[in-house]
């Protein structure tokens, strides 16, 4: 089985006057996976959806799809569909004439057009609101009408615009397992623009860490979390606890502290230098650990509890998460350890 | 408990009713003064007898109304409502499309063609329609030009035409025109015209299936503000018609100037007042089924 990525993107560059949205931007996206782009607001992501959409032309570079040129289609004429962040539903059009406009400009029969709205109207659980206006309809229900005019074309390539970002939290969590279900079922390639972090784990197969307009790092969501291959992503994704020093043989080098354990430092990492914990990697041990603090407080969330630990010589609180309640009480001297796999090493 | 509980509710209710009553208070006092008052004015005229010199005096008939079905009148009306129609239809097809390049422009470009859209208004509409009969009249600029030109032989009929009324119509209340459609293609959400596109769309057909039905109530404002003026208008027909082109704006200011007919003046222009009024009921109508509040569920 030849494995062709379904979109390339090869060194997509852009730029509005001195701001630079894309920069030299590379990636590939395959069939019929679930692809995120996360980034904070302005790191190029949703530029990057709307060159691919047909809205913006690139200053430079190409975009493949299924290794044809993308990029010399119109908008209109392109297998590609966009579900936008405000869903952009036409307010003057009922709910099965929004989902039927793009099959009447793809000029099919009537009768399959009406089979083809009645059936997505199902998938996305909204028959009895068919002859509704957008107006009359909830934040969830706009959102799911959105998604089935877009779906309902059968697109090669489906892109959603911070797809849950205007719905309530309670709604986000459900619609983030009804996005996954759904794609798993129509069986269309998924690509999310996202700023939520935990959107993007819970959902995506992959995801493209961007920031400046430069993608940072391609990977899974568990890759990404245990891997980052920088301070950024490290820090965008998750919570961790950050030491700086200087690289060595066998962790990093932190003044006041000592040589911290991590894995892979000197030769891979050399200078100046970031060691990364995450918290659930860091527990607190009977006997010498490797650093020592006075527990500062702790929270109770129920399965889980995260205890921070002040410890002398380093700024910030040490973060470490354990199952069920915490043993420690505040002021208790608490020796903390962790194994040295466990921490990554990243340079400054 | 319950009746304490109605009670607070009525004392929120009327301080939220005296606060209102406020704010409104002074445009509401102005409107019935000098708009409700006087209509009902014009309404009680409609059923009185015509006074010998002007006014109105007893008894109530319905005569009036009965005047006004003369073929006479009936034509007058129809050749205003005419007009005005035409006028209308020019101004929309001059109006939108210079609106709707307007919103393309650059911002401060915006503003610029915008001034320049109501400069006109800032001339006295006397002064301004005056020129007309300079530029229309038989020596005039225009008839001048195509002489010289040697496109004609001898000066065209240009003034006191119906053609002149027209045109000295749509000068005037073509801004009427351009600012509310500006305003609704302005306001139109351009992501959903992306979302046309993005379905497949070309750019023609995007425009007639969402720019086009959204716009539709500001256009529909725009094409009143200038229906309106126009069929009232009596300064118009008289400079730049020649008192050949009567309007019923004419001949309601004859009734009551000249005629001094006030109960049938009256009627005259209480049937403006209800044609006006069913035009604005259905801009209203069209209004609402395009935002789709009120649509059938």
């Amino acid at each position: 089985m030849t494995n062709q990525p379904l979109v390339e993107i090869q060194s997509l560059s852009k730029s509005y006057g001195d701001v630079v949205a894309l920069d030299d931007v590379s990636l590939s996206i395959n069939e019929n996976e679930f692809f995120a782009l996360l980034g904070p607001s302005g790191c190029g992501k949703t530029t990057l959806l709307r060159v691919i959409a047909g809205f913006e032309e690139p200053d430079s570079g190409a975009v493949l799809l299924s290794g044809s040129n993308l990029l010399s289609l119109p908008p209109h004429k392109r297998p590609i569909n966009l579900m936008f962040q405000s869903y952009a539903l036409f307010p003057h059009l009922s709910v099965e004439r929004n989902i039927a406009y793009g099959l009447q400009r793809e000029k099919l029969p009537k009768e399959e057009i009406r089979a083809r709205v009645d059936e997505v109207l199902g998938t996305v659980g909204l028959r009895d609101k068919a002859k509704s206006r957008p107006a009359q309809l909830s934040g969830g229900q706009r959102q799911r009408v959105a998604l089935a005019r877009a779906i309902v074309k059968r697109p090669r390539l489906l892109l959603l615009d911070e797809p849950l970002s205007a719905l309530d939290r309670k709604v986000r969590a459900e619609m983030q397992l009804e996005l996954k279900r759904l794609q798993h079922e129509v069986g269309i390639t998924f690509v999310v623009v996202t700023h939520d972090q935990e959107e993007a784990m819970s959902m995506a197969d992959r995801i493209a860490v961007m920031s400046l307009g430069q993608v940072l790092q391609i990977d899974t969501p568990i890759g990404m979390y245990q891997r980052p291959s920088s301070v950024f992503v490290a820090d965008f994704i998750g919570t961790s606890n950050m030491f700086a020093g200087v690289a060595a043989i066998g962790g990093v080098d932190v003044p006041n502290l000592g040589l911290l354990p991590g894995k892979e430092a000197v030769p891979a990492v050399m200078g100046p230098a970031y060691l990364m914990v995450r918290p659930e990697d860091i527990q607190i041990v009977e006997g010498a650990g490797l650093l020592t603090g006075t527990v500062l407080e702790t929270q109770f969330f129920g399965g889980a509890s995260t205890i921070a630990v002040l410890v002398p010589g380093h700024d910030s609180p040490i973060v470490l998460t354990c199952q069920g309640s915490a043993n420690v009480t505040r002021g208790a001297i608490a020796q903390l350890s962790w194994p040295a796999e466990k921490a990554v090493v990243l340079s400054r | 408990m319950a009746s304490t509980v109605t009670q607070g509710r009525g004392a929120i209710r009327r301080r939220a009713l005296g606060a209102r009553a406020a704010f409104l208070g002074p445009g509401l006092l102005y409107v019935t003064a000098f708009m409700t008052i006087p209509l009902l004015l014009v309404l009680s005229y409609a059923f009185l007898t015509r006074g010998r010199f002007g006014g109105v005096e007893l008894p109530v008939t319905l005569e009036n109304f009965a005047r006004a079905l003369d073929p006479i009148y009936l034509r007058v009306l129809w050749n205003s409502i005419l007009i005005s129609s035409i006028t209308t239809l020019l101004a929309l097809l001059i109006g939108y499309p210079t609106a709707y390049a307007i919103t393309r422009l650059p911002a401060r470009w915006r503003t610029v063609a915008l001034v320049l859209v109501v400069l006109p208004f800032w001339t006295n509409f006397l002064i301004r329609t005056y020129a007309w009969i300079v530029l229309l009249n038989s020596e005039g600029p225009i008839n001048k030009t195509l002489v010289n030109w040697g496109l004609i032989d001898s000066p065209l009929e240009l003034l006191y035409t119906r053609g002149a009324v027209i045109v000295g119509l749509l000068y005037a209340y073509l801004p009427l025109m351009i600012l509310p459609i500006y305003a609704s293609v302005e306001r139109l959400d351009r992501s959903l015209l992306e979302a046309a596109t993005n379905l497949g769309a070309s750019k023609f057909r995007a425009f007639f299936d969402v720019t086009l039905p959204l716009t539709l109530p500001g256009t529909m404002i725009g094409a009143i503000f200038v229906f309106v003026p126009s069929l009232g208008n009596f300064i118009v027909p008289e400079l730049l018609g020649g008192g050949k082109t009567v309007m019923i704006g004419n001949l309601i200011r004859d009734q009551f100037l000249k005629a001094r007919d006030w109960p049938f003046g009256a009627v005259l222009a209480l049937i403006m007042v209800l044609f006006l009024a069913g035009l604005f009921a259905a801009q209203a109508a069209v209004a609402r089924r395009i935002n789709g509040r009120s649509a059938r569920a």
